[in-house]
């Protein structure tokens, strides 16, 4: 799609994207392609000089037991995520859509958490479950239900999933609310009329209907899982116990800056960039398809 | 609405209630945790119902920051770190907005050479969280001394493309006669960007501000890695360093009204500006 009607000259409009390209260059290019050019290197122990090695950090990687333990961690993390919080805000939106009045102020009690940084929920979360003295913890030792998420890895993922889907409710509810706002009400009441249950029309009409934006969110959400967690992952656990929470971003990081692993870190750096390339790409295609609905 | 049944109406009411409790504990816990007293805190379980004490722990969070011998007691008063996260946010909101005005402009009304060059060079920048370029971007800002700096902050968050792509794409849905009709009437482009473009994007800018302003001011890795000079904390980063690792305690009032602080802003933008907010964030489709 173009304009047909533009306005002439070529200075102008060279200086107007100038700003862009610069910022663009100097915090996107050059310290993308330093990644991808560190990630040859092998800096040796004392940081003196650093060895060309090809792609022997990417091998290395790829039969790192701790590096696959990661990304199974991530697979894991990131499906949790991305299933609970859409379950959740699907749930809340479909009771929300069932309102004639009253829906908009469930949306604002609702939405509200998409302002919270991760980093915040997480502290709010570890609160709740701190070993001694947390809320939910409190009562679980007083159902005689031991709470220990230093030392259990099933308990640390729990707490992990949990504060990292609380937060991401509002945003897939925002989206799903809207997705069944706009689902002509006539269509559900000829369903209706056809003798089908509620939920018997929600499966097989409204469902269908929500395809699109159900499959952008799975997109969208996998990419939260993976990148903005950090915060909650940093407060909750910091990656432990024994690594059990550590996704791969949280690698990439205490790799390079607590172990100061730098061609390592640097490598994990390219193939998320690759994962995340990937990403992108599924997301454009439905965003072009979506453009003329 | 297809049924009318009575108990299917409360069980809808209920179900969302149930939602918004869950929602909302978590943060009601930390406003209680916000009012009452330490001792009300380390000996479990903590009130339901908020204590007397809301005016001391937030005057003592925000003038004085966290009282001595507890997790990050060096810390300088919370109002500080508000002030920094403030300056952070609003400087990419309204840096991103500025750099990608112009260039969706230019993208959308002019043809000039490399258009298409640069238009890819420019979207690329998409595909890339800045989570992932952490340690190479970290030795930019550090080559170019801009470490404990606000710029040092800003300026590496404000190379995405997002907001570029959004006004690309609504610049596209004006009406050609637009431009006709201003250029017949000798208009420049500049003028016409500054008297025609800018006030029919109102909405849009403001749909984006909110969104922009909530990605800067929830930053967490960023701020952290770029300051060690505590007076450029910012103030989600300074609620995490509270939080006790090994031996120290926490002084948890303080945590949590710290906390409070934190949420406060973005949280009253968001509600504020809702249809602004809403609209940006099922537009943009990040």
């Amino acid at each position: 799609m173009e304009k047909r009607v533009v306005f002439k000259g070529w200075k102008l409009p060279i200086l107007l994207v100038t700003p862009q390209l610069i910022i663009s260059a100097v915090f996107f290019f050059y310290p993308s392609g330093q990644a991808i050019w560190n990630s040859l290197f092998l800096p040796d122990p004392f940081g003196l000089k650093t060895q060309f090695v090809g792609l022997d950090n990417f091998k290395f990687l790829l039969t790192d037991p701790y590096y696959l333990a990661s990304f199974k961690t991530t697979i894991t993390f990131s499906i949790l995520v991305t299933v609970s919080s859409m379950l959740i805000g699907l749930y809340l939106a479909a009771l929300a859509d069932r309102l004639i009045k009253g829906s908009g102020v469930y949306q604002t009690l609702l939405i509200w958490p998409y302002a919270i940084a991760p980093a915040i929920a997480g502290v709010l979360w570890l609160f709740l479950f701190n070993g001694n003295i947390g809320l939910v913890s409190w009562y679980l030792q007083g159902l005689g239900y031991e709470w220990n998420h230093n030392l259990k890895s099933d308990q640390a993922m729990f707490l992990v999933v949990l504060a990292s889907a609380w937060g991401r409710i509002s945003y897939n509810f925002l989206f799903f609310f809207a997705g069944l706002q706009a689902i002509p009400k006539s269509v559900i009441e000829a369903a209706a009329i056809d003798g089908a249950s509620f939920w018997k029309r929600f499966a097989t009409v409204v469902l269908p209907l929500l395809s699109p934006i159900t499959f952008f969110l799975l997109v969208v959400n996998i990419v939260y899982a993976f990148f903005d967690t950090f915060g909650v992952i940093h407060t909750i656990t910091s990656g432990g116990p024994e690594q059990s929470t550590t996704i791969l971003v949280y690698k990439v990081f205490s790799d390079g800056f607590v172990s100061q692993d730098l061609g390592s870190s640097a490598a994990q750096s390219v193939i998320l960039l690759i994962l995340v390339g990937i990403l992108t790409v599924v997301q454009f295609k439905y965003i072009e398809r979506k453009v003329h609905y | 609405m297809v049924e009318k049944k009575k108990t299917a109406y409360w069980l809808t009411h209920l179900g969302l209630i149930i939602g918004v409790l869950f929602i909302f504990f978590p943060v009601w816990v930390a406003f209680v945790g916000s009012t009452v007293s330490q001792d009300d805190i380390i000996y479990p379980p903590i009130p339901l119902l908020p204590g007397p004490h809301l005016i001391d722990n937030y005057a003592n969070a925000l003038f004085r920051g966290g009282p001595e011998g507890y997790a990050g007691a060096s810390q300088v008063p919370v109002i500080r770190m508000l002030f920094n996260s403030a300056v952070m946010a609003f400087g990419i909101a309204f840096g991103k907005i500025a750099i990608s005005l112009l260039s969706a402009f230019a993208f959308v009304y002019f043809r000039f050479p490399f258009r298409n060059a640069c238009f890819w060079l420019i979207f690329i920048t998409l595909m890339l969280p800045v989570e992932v370029r952490i340690y190479p971007t970290y030795e930019v800002v550090a080559n170019l001394g801009m470490l404990n700096s606000y710029s040092g902050l800003i300026l590496p968050l404000i190379a995405s493309a997002t907001a570029t792509f959004l006004f690309r794409q609504f610049f596209m849905t004006i009406p050609d006669e637009m431009v006709e009709a201003a250029r017949m009437d000798g208009c420049k482009p500049m003028r016409f960007f500054f008297d025609i473009l800018i006030p029919i994007s109102k909405t849009n800018l403001a749909a984006i501000f909110v969104i922009m302003f909530l990605f800067g001011w929830n930053q967490f890795l960023y701020p952290m890695l770029l300051t060690t000079d505590p007076n450029m904390k910012t103030i989600v980063m300074a609620v995490d360093s509270m939080i006790p690792t090994g031996d120290d305690y926490a002084h948890w009032p303080t945590v949590f009204a710290s906390a409070m602080l934190a949420m406060l802003p973005p949280i009253v933008i968001i509600i504020t500006m809702q249809k602004f907010f809403v609209k940006g964030l099922l537009e943009s489709d990040k």
